[in-house]
């Protein structure tokens, strides 16, 4: 049976090498996914990853399990990607509304079920698209809407993340969404035209 | 209830984790509300889309890195506690030389040395025993010693 994260950071607090390797394989690729949509840059995104792993190391012989240990390892890559951001170091890498592809409308043909070359890069065209649009959230709406969607922690958890109560969090959810409503209306309107066509088929 | 009121409900409705007099809340005004059910369903929509953003792998050399950062970090020494920093290692060999110099150049109190003994001699001076010197010079059974003894028992007070 599986070790829990509690069990693994009380053997890396004990001095157990092989625990710590446990944790750094269970979140080493879900804290560079956050960071890389934090901060929009790959060489960045494992700076700071590495940085979290390492704080948590370093932190070892302070543990206390008070809190799920997720909600303490996502605050402080939170806390280390704004701090970066805040810092303007990466702010050659935020997308301005103008450049945010909002005039590339990528198309879908769903008429040919076979995913040819070309619907390959429609396919690519229509994730960066997606991608962009959550990029252009502002900072705070964005932490939550990943930790939210993308690494799915209860609501408790973010909150305490961000540093706000429950009902703060779920209004900024609810804006961040409504933003991504609106940037993603050309797709929202596909989706609804494809599931229509589901239902009529 | 309004279309504001229900904002901060919409998001946990749509997840399954509102409390159960939220949710009746929420699905009585999206009964009512054309508006807020577009939203909701589009806000479905959203979500899926968000799931086609592909994720990234962490590169080649990640937790090599990450290893070799830990490593560099300073581990704590078996027996690191009673190895004394050279700051405080010096300052307690210093006052053991300055102990060891003081005891042994430091002069010795004659006067209170005098004073003791003058003490002590008053005190023996003082001894019941010496006290009953002459009671024990008069005893009759010394005076029925032979003739022979008689200068030992007078040089006896000496011996005392």
């Amino acid at each position: 049976m599986a070790r829990s994260d509690v069990q693994l950071m009380l053997g890396v607090k004990r001095g157990d090498d092989e625990s710590f390797e446990l944790l750094l394989q269970r979140y080493r690729t879900s804290l560079v996914n956050f960071l890389y949509r934090m901060v929009r840059d790959a060489a960045t995104a494992e700076d700071l990853a590495q940085e979290v792993f390492l704080r948590v190391y370093r932190a070892r012989k302070k543990y206390e399990p008070s809190a799920k240990f997720t909600t303490w390892l996502f605050r402080i890559a939170t806390n280390l990607a704004l701090n970066a951001l805040r810092d303007g170091r990466f702010r050659q890498l935020e997308v301005s509304a103008d450049e945010s592809g909002e005039d590339e409308q990528p198309v879908v043909n769903v008429a040919d079920q076979r995913p040819s070359a070309v619907e390959r890069m429609m396919e690519q065209d229509r994730a960066e698209f997606i991608r962009r649009a959550i990029e252009a959230l502002p900072e705070k709406q964005r932490a939550a809407v990943l930790l939210h969607k993308y690494h799915e922690l209860d609501y408790d958890e973010i909150a305490r993340i961000l540093e706000c109560s429950e009902s703060a969090l779920k209004s900024l959810l609810f804006r961040a969404y409504e933003t991504l409503r609106e940037k993603l209306a050309p797709l929202v309107g596909e989706s609804a035209t494809e599931a229509q066509r589901h239902r009529e088929s | 209830m309004s279309c504001e009121n229900i904002e901060t409900m919409l998001i946990a409705y749509l997840d399954g984790k509102a409390r159960e007099n939220e949710r009746r809340e929420v699905e009585a005004h999206l009964e009512t509300c054309a508006a807020c059910r577009t939203r909701a369903e589009e806000f479905r929509r959203v979500w899926s889309m968000l799931e086609e953003v592909p994720a990234v792998e962490p590169s080649l050399g990640f937790d090599a890195r990450v290893r070799q950062r830990v490593a560099a970090e300073p581990r704590p020494r078996l027996f690191a506690w009673p190895v004394p920093q050279p700051r405080f290692a010096f300052a307690v060999a210093l006052l053991l030389v300055l102990a060891v110099w003081i005891s042994v150049t430091a002069p010795v109190p004659e006067q209170n040395l005098a004073a003791g003994n003058a003490e002590e001699f008053e005190m023996i001076q003082n001894l019941q025993v010496l006290e009953d010197y002459e009671v024990l010079a008069n005893l009759e059974v010394l005076s029925d010693l032979p003739a022979a003894q008689q200068p030992a028992r007078q040089q006896a007070p000496g011996k005392l």
